[in-house]
């Protein structure tokens, strides 16, 4: 499963575009909003869900090398976040739905670790 | 390059799906069309022809220099331009043998030598055109320039990035293996501020960056950059003066030093707990304060010790072993990859 396939499906508003998005295949999926805890849990090539939204999730994402983080609950990265996660290469997603909702959805499609 | 076009529209904006890596050539090739200048690539050694000349000269010239065009040249000053084209509107009237001011074209659009690639780039977009003439300042023709050379010139200053980038990388990865000491080691300093959130994670993030540009196995950058940010990050929440962090990196080892003389932990064997945590509500709500941070540095390193008096200051020290598949600096990197 593909993360254009994913942001289609999920329906998922894109803040920074993702390098060859057809081509990013995320392995697994981690959900916290505590910064640590993600740094625990969170795999390499993730998906990161989080309603966390200021600019310490970029440097987070980048040293986990997640391959995007959803920002849920329609919270809006300011634009200095936005613009360094383009910088570092970070994809940020947004969505208006809750983290159980994307969760969910994800878990359907088939992303299960 | 597939994408490299003429038209007064900027690639991007063409309305299709552009993928990251084509964005990336393309905005340097946006920006070398302000840099590189039209007489860099332009074709300097210059074929022209007499107004005089009859156009069967012509023929024999295109065939025999294979070119499509040539710049018409009366006493030194440019007069015109012929091309195949009007050398077609020619043979249709089988007049080979008139002279070449009559069919060419004279209704001269010129480029001027000192101009940027930008304007050639646009000029052609405009008009149509496959070649132009180049004027220099005293409106003298210096040359000519196709949408080929355009392109041609790109294609080599791409080159010559890559090529910079791939010797940088090269030089940075075996850094360590022509210093001759009985000891030799590299110091990252950076210098943390308390509250500094804005910049929280790029300590950690540049010493990441390094690691990988020493020839760092991208795991182990991983490794160092996500115990970096944890005591980053504590140097920022809690260190009221700020503090340092001091990265030594040597070809097997990586020795990692944060130290403040903020206001010291009063149970160091309590902090290391998980969960354990002093940060205010205001700081959980930014996603920290988890009390993970030094448990996390604990699993990311080999060696970790935490030193702190009340009033005085922290001081935390963080070791990392490298195997010998794994050093640093002495061109390991291509086998890893």
């Amino acid at each position: 499963m593909t993360l254009d396939q994913i942001i289609n499906n999920l329906d998922l508003e894109i803040l920074t575009a993702p390098k060859e998005a057809g081509e990013i295949t995320p392995t697994s999926g981690y959900i916290s909003d505590m910064l640590s805890c993600v740094m625990t849990g969170a795999k390499s090539q993730s998906l990161w869900i989080t309603l966390q939204s200021h600019n310490n999730i970029v440097a987070v994402a980048c040293l986990l090398d997640v391959a995007a983080i959803i920002i849920t609950e329609g919270a809006k990265p300011d634009e200095e976040t936005i613009k360094k996660a383009a910088e570092e290469g970070v994809t940020l997603l947004s969505t208006s739905q809750n983290s159980f909702y994307i969760v969910g959805k994800l878990w359907e499609m088939g992303l299960r670790d | 390059m597939r994408d490299l076009d003429f038209s007064d529209e900027p690639p991007r904006f063409k309305g299709k799906v552009i993928t990251d890596q084509l964005a990336g050539s393309i905005t340097r090739v946006e920006e070398l069309a302000y840099i590189i200048r039209i007489e860099e690539v332009m074709t300097k050694t210059l074929i022209t022809i007499s107004p005089d000349a009859p156009m069967s000269d012509v023929v024999e010239l295109l065939r025999e220099k294979r070119i499509s065009g040539v710049p018409v040249v009366e006493n030194d000053e440019l007069a015109g331009l012929i091309s195949t084209e009007d050398l077609i509107k020619c043979l249709i009237n089988g007049e080979l043998n008139s002279p070449v001011r009559k069919y060419m074209t004279t209704d001269l659009v010129f480029l001027n030598s000192f101009d940027y690639l930008t304007e050639a780039m646009k000029t052609f977009a405009r008009t149509g055109l496959g070649r132009l003439p180049v004027l220099d300042e005293n409106k003298k023709l210096v040359g000519i320039i196709t949408k080929g050379d355009i392109t041609y010139g790109f294609l080599k200053a791409l080159e010559h990035d890559y090529h910079e980038e791939e010797v940088r990388r090269y030089r940075a990865s075996h850094l360590f293996e022509d210093i001759e000491s009985d000891r030799t080691s590299l110091i990252l300093r950076y210098v943390i501020n308390h509250y500094d959130f804005m910049h929280g994670g790029a300590a950690s993030s540049n010493i990441k960056k390094a690691l990988l540009r020493l020839g760092a196995h991208p795991q182990l950058a991983r490794r160092i950059g996500i115990a970096v940010y944890e005591a980053e990050m504590n140097l920022i929440i809690h260190a009221d003066h700020g503090g340092s962090i001091h990265v030594e990196i040597e070809p097997h080892q990586i020795s990692i030093y944060a130290w403040d003389d903020g206001p010291g932990i009063e149970d160091v064997k309590e902090a290391m707990k998980p969960g354990y945590s002093t940060a205010t509500e205001e700081i959980r709500e930014l996603g920290f304060g988890a009390g993970m941070g030094l448990f996390n540095i604990s699993r990311c390193v080999d060696e970790m010790k935490l030193e702190s008096e009340i009033g005085k200051g922290t001081q935390l020290s963080m070791k990392v072993y490298l195997k010998d598949d794994e050093s640093v600096g002495e061109g390991y990197q291509s086998e890893k990859e």
